[in-house]
């Protein structure tokens, strides 16, 4: 047992030196190691988005009244309010998902969804996700990835997007023109609330993609901690 | 999700237009003020027919002379620099503030007018009597869609209550800048981040 242990140490020594280093090499992009390729990745998207996507939100809302589009708003979001209230069960918050549950069975029961009669009524959203659930759970975040066509995420919040679109609900309508119709609104109604902010990054920033990464992570930093996040390092050296 | 981050960064500029100025009362509390400045401006942008029509000047106008004057630009400037900051000479830091105000001012003026309609709730103040750094959490309501946290880091100067950061849904106005700031200071040094800034305010492209 002892020389197998003995001859183990010098591998244990050198996985620890290179951990070690590795950290330190990469604490300026240790969030972002895949900048390159994320970058090209967002060029990708400018295209896309640009010639596309963009022109197709801006259609939806000059021929939409404002009335629809917000149903269709308040709809999907009484879908993601259930499943905000399924995550903080998982994350042990119970009256945040009394709260959602609540939201859930009054929006649907009382409007179909259509209106969010719980905000109304002060009854606030969870805002929950797997993405947070997983970090509650203290997963790592991962790398930062930017991915075309749905934008900033991390190796952590992108895995907590495909446990959402496994769990549904729409992935399970059968007839696949119905499902792809509803998956394709969804991202047309995102799309087309985001318009207006579009033209603020492109204002406000120096280099957008370095904007967007930064509004990310500390937009999803702030979620995890329920909007009590502890000052990050940086803040910290600031008040020294 | 970046979409509906997108749509938060929206409210940034609704943050921003909720600091406009009367003269300050050195005894006014900072929440006080927060809510002063942002009825006022509020009450200017219905009651002009060519801010809700978009002239721009205008609307810059409005944000010059009621929002500037509650915000410390170089508090601000100095908190997106970072440790940069204090490499820079006291000219360079006089120009980083001028053209990062010009910056902020140029980026919201554009969403100014959406902040029409919207209504604000005041969360209870933490505060000690002889604080002079205080956090004014507010909530933003619009006619459709969920509320959006703002928050307003303030501090006392001599003549009153100013903002130094604006946390928008959880993203630091200010803070979000460091990586853009520390990017340019790599590539070309203090002077080169004041032309990045200089280039923008006068219509360049962001990268």
């Amino acid at each position: 047992m002892r020389p197998r242990a003995v001859r183990m140490l010098p591998i244990a020594a050198a996985l620890a030196a290179a951990l070690f280093l590795g950290g330190c090499a990469a604490t300026r992009s240790k969030v972002d190691p895949l900048e390159p390729m994320n970058r090209a990745m967002f060029e990708v998207n400018d295209v896309v988005d640009g010639n596309i996507v963009k022109p197709i939100a801006e259609l939806y809302v000059e021929a939409v009244p404002q009335l629809v589009r917000t149903g269709v708003t308040n709809v999907f979001n009484n879908i993601d309010d259930f499943f905000s209230g399924i995550n903080g069960l998982l994350q042990g918050k119970t009256e945040k998902a009394g709260n959602d549950f609540g939201r859930v069975l009054l929006n649907t029961f009382c409007v179909l969804g259509l209106f969010d009669v719980a905000s109304d009524l002060g009854i606030e959203r969870g805002n929950e996700d797997f993405g947070q659930t997983f970090a509650v759970w203290g997963f790592p975040q991962g790398p930062y990835l930017f991915v075309p066509l749905f934008g900033p995420t991390t190796v952590r919040d992108g895995s907590g997007v495909l446990v959402r679109v496994a769990v549904g609900p729409v992935g399970f309508i059968p007839y696949v023109p119905l499902r792809n119709s509803i998956y394709g609104l969804g991202y047309v109604d995102l799309r087309a609330q985001a318009l207006g902010a579009g033209e603020v990054v492109s204002t406000g920033a120096l280099d957008r993609y370095l904007f967007i990464r930064n509004a990310y992570l500390q937009r999803r930093r702030y979620l995890v901690y329920d909007g009590n996040p502890p000052p990050a390092i940086e803040e910290l050296e600031e008040q020294e | 999700m970046m979409l509906v981050l997108a749509r938060r960064i929206l409210f940034a500029a609704l943050a921003i237009a909720a600091l406009a100025a009367m003269p300050a009362r050195a005894d006014e509390a900072p929440d006080a003020m927060v809510k002063r400045v942002s009825q006022d401006v509020q009450a200017t942008i219905r009651s002009d027919p060519l801010i809700q029509s978009g002239d721009q000047a205008r609307i810059r106008d409005l944000i010059e002379v009621k929002l500037v004057p509650n915000f410390d630009f170089t508090r601000m400037t100095a908190l997106a620099m970072g440790r940069n900051w204090r490499s820079a000479t006291p000219e360079q830091q006089k120009r980083l503030a001028d053209e990062f105000r010009a910056l902020l001012v140029r980026t919201y003026a554009g969403a100014l007018n959406q902040y029409r309609e919207q209504t604000l709730e005041f969360k209870p103040l933490k505060m000690n009597p002889g604080d002079t750094e205080v956090t004014v959490r507010t909530q933003v309501t619009k006619t459709s869609g969920s509320p959006v946290q703002i928050d307003y880091s303030m501090e006392k100067l001599p003549d009153g209550w100013k903002a130094y950061d604006v946390i928008v849904a959880g993203v630091s106005l200010v803070t979000n800048y460091r990586d853009e700031f520390n990017e340019q200071i790599r590539n070309g040094g203090i002077d080169g981040l004041i032309r990045t800034l200089a280039d923008r305010n006068k219509g360049a492209p962001a990268k």
